[in-house]
């Protein structure tokens, strides 16, 4: 069986129609995509890189795909209620695969440009066309059906010189009755000195009915360029997400990348960085909150091509129940790339002896004069701090959150935003007692609302 | 208040504990006092509930209730307090939100509502003083980067906080210089009243210099082999524990 195939005879039985309801600097990179996928198959449980995972069984049910563009019932601003309180952002809606704006949305704010690739190959034709798929990877053919298939996404692009004042939030969300796998691009290109911030989440409110999301971001960062970019997930057990994520930095550039999963079904994550100008600086964080049967792989990969830059990257798991987790990060130091500070470490907590995670880091190295390292651990609950809390009153399940939050509590004192990482301290410890999924403000259901 | 009888407790199939028997009343301090190795740290955490433990004889009553029955947090609930010989570093967990945790589920239990934070924080203010412990500590981890003096201090500040009926205090003089010792004392004194009573764990009579036992228990080999009013400690300090050793190795 080929899961890949039902998609790509989808594609060229309906190519026109896919390519009449795009624009042609997407349309310019299918013929690509499709020799890319010949032969391919999706990795399987065991294949290099994918020990812990099995894509062939992701993509494998018959999801529905919106090629002909219907809007989707109802008023999809109105069905998301929630907002990261005291900040206030550029709000822009992705409800399924169909882009809406919502609150505070503004195409051209202060400078930056917000808009769909459709809006953009008029208004913005040369920054569409010299950045899109320019660092994708069609090699993965998980990215190269993305590319094949996409038909829309957003591009935001801040020119030479512009900061953006408020943050840019983008919120994925499905609500379909039928199975639907949503094809989602976001192209986010940065000047010479421009600056940045970017939070993206993603919601499941149609629970009983399978998704999947097939994401394909790039980050292009100019010389001395800012980007943070918070990606966090809070879909359902229904849901999929296949995301791959590319950043490419010239010198002096400061990116950050902070991957998030609170709630989910199954995850795959992909993460390429490519270093390529000197002192160019990269934090890459992730937490990962996992119970029941979800399953979150994680996958890095840092390429130092250049010298004197710095990486940081710091992944987090804590597993409950029977989830799965699995970590895989490479750092390569490319040679003449002296003076590369690049650090990994990977931190996992099995809270439940049914709970597995699979970690593999690697550093390659091909330059002296670096400093490198990594370090990777899992562990269990430390049994005297538990002890000791109890004989302060604390039950058992309080000190076991307690225990779980403050693991958590450095990858979240790495978020750069003061009022997200209060946010996310908050987040966490509904996630951690429960009351995460309880909350009936909005459709979405995802408790964000404070009263 | 507490009736232990014919308490036995082992640890990994090595019975450590071989029939206490150990009655105390509110308002007393009670020093237990013994050789390394007696099982008096064992009594304590067999008292408060370590799981690294099994009971495998006798009866526990703590105003009447089955205090083994209980789980740890029930028994600390009730009114149990153990000040750690080694108190445990929880990096992550601030003081602040330990403590509020620790007292609205004590609250909750007895039905009551959750303290608001400016009456938490008026607390904590007030019972900080009394073991002069400092703000900047409070608002750290639970024990990370304390100093040895600053650990049992911030066991006492919790005693404050928790206001127990019967505190165990597990050589909380190890590791003080004079003036720590002092200070701690002097906190667990300022907390005794009428309605709550004290045991003292220690090999020295220099805590008891401050804290007046009204009882003193040899614990040897797992039992009680003597108890005496204050005076026993002073003859201990004089004389050693081996004339105690000769006189129940002789009886065996």
């Amino acid at each position: 069986m080929n899961a890949l195939k039902q998609y790509i005879d989808l594609f060229v039985e309906h190519r026109d129609t896919i390519e009449q309801h795009s624009v042609a600097p997407l349309n310019a990179l299918r013929d690509k995509a499709l020799n890319a996928l010949d032969g391919a198959v999706l990795p399987r449980r065991g294949s290099e890189d994918y020990e812990a995972t099995d894509l062939e069984a992701v993509f494998a049910p018959d999801y529905g795909l919106n090629i002909t563009r219907v809007n989707f019932d109802g008023n999809p601003a109105e069905s998301f209620r929630c907002d990261v309180p005291n900040m206030s952002t550029c709000l822009y809606l992705c409800f399924n695969d169909m882009i809406y704006p919502g609150a505070n949305a503004v195409r051209n704010a202060g400078g930056v440009v917000i808009e769909t690739l459709a809006q953009a190959a008029t208004s913005h034709p040369d920054v569409l066309t010299g950045y899109y798929g320019s660092i994708a990877d069609l090699g993965d053919p998980t990215v190269a059906l993305n590319t094949l298939l996409a038909q829309d996404g957003i591009l935001i692009y801040i020119p030479d010189g512009v900061t953006a004042e408020r943050p840019v939030q983008l919120v994925n969300i499905f609500n379909a009755m039928q199975p639907m796998m949503a094809v989602r691009r976001l192209l986010i290109v940065a000047g010479r000195n421009a600056h940045a911030r970017i939070l993206a989440c993603d919601h499941t409110q149609s629970k009983d009915v399978k998704h999947l999301s097939l994401q394909t971001i790039e980050i292009i960062a100019g010389e001395d360029s800012t980007i943070d970019f918070y990606d966090m997930e809070e879909s359902a057990a229904t849901t999929s997400r296949v995301s791959s994520l590319f950043v490419k930095q010239a010198a002096g550039s400061n990116v950050l990348v902070d991957g998030i999963t609170l709630t989910n079904g199954f995850t795959r994550n992909d993460y390429r960085v490519d270093v390529d100008g000197e002192h160019a600086e990269t934090t890459l964080l992730g937490m990962t909150i996992a119970g029941d049967s979800q399953h979150v792989d994680t996958h890095t990969v840092i390429n130092h091509n250049a010298p004197r830059c710095n990486s940081n990257e710091m992944f987090k798991f804590v597993l409950d129940d029977n989830a799965v987790g699995a970590f895989a990060g490479k750092i390569n130091v490319k040679p003449g790339c002296p003076r590369v500070e690049a650090y990994q470490g990977n931190r996992n907590l099995c809270a439940s002896p049914t709970a597995r995670m699979h970690t593999k880091p690697q550093l390659v190295i091909y330059t002296d004069d670096v400093k490198c390292s990594h370090g990777t651990t899992i562990g269990q609950m430390d049994q005297d701090a538990l002890f000791y809390m109890q004989t302060r009153g604390i039950s058992l399940e309080s000190a076991k959150t307690l225990l779980m939050q403050a693991f958590m509590s450095d990858v979240i004192d790495g978020v750069r935003l003061e009022v997200l990482r209060d946010r996310l301290h908050h987040l966490v410890e509904k996630r951690f007692n429960g009351t995460l999924s309880a909350c009936a403000t909005c459709a979405t259901a995802c408790n964000n609302h404070t009263k | 208040m507490l009736k232990i009888t014919d308490l036995r407790a082992s640890i990994e199939d090595k019975e450590i504990l071989k029939g206490i028997n150990l009655t105390i009343k509110p308002g007393e301090v009670h020093a237990i006092m013994g050789p390394n190795g007696s099982g008096k740290s064992t009594l304590s955490s067999v008292l408060t509930g370590n799981p690294a433990f099994t009971v495998t004889g006798g009866q526990v009553e703590f105003y009447g209730k089955d205090l083994l029955s209980m789980p740890p947090e029930d028994r600390a609930r009730e009114g149990i307090f153990l000040s750690f010989q080694y108190p445990v570093e929880i990096p992550g967990v601030p003081m602040v939100n330990f403590m509020r945790t620790a007292i609205n589920e004590k609250r909750k239990y007895f039905g009551q509502e959750p303290l608001n934070a400016a009456d938490f924080l008026k607390l904590m203010r007030e019972k900080r003083a009394i073991v002069e412990l400092d703000n900047k500590l409070a608002s750290r981890a639970v024990n990370v980067g304390f100093s040895g003096g600053e650990k049992k201090r911030n066991e006492i500040f919790q005693m404050a906080m928790l206001e127990p009926k019967l505190s165990i205090l597990d050589e909380t003089d190890s590791g003080l210089d004079i003036d720590a010792l002092r200070i701690v004392a002097n906190g667990v004194n300022k907390l005794k009243s009428q309605d709550n009573a004290t045991i003292v764990i220690t090999h020295y009579q220099r805590l008891l210099d401050y804290i007046k036992p009204d009882f003193v228990h040899i614990l040897y080999k797992g039992r009680i082999v003597m108890s005496a009013g204050p005076e026993l400690a002073l003859e201990l300090e004089k004389n050693g524990y081996d004339w105690i050793k000769q006189q129940v190795d002789n009886e065996q």
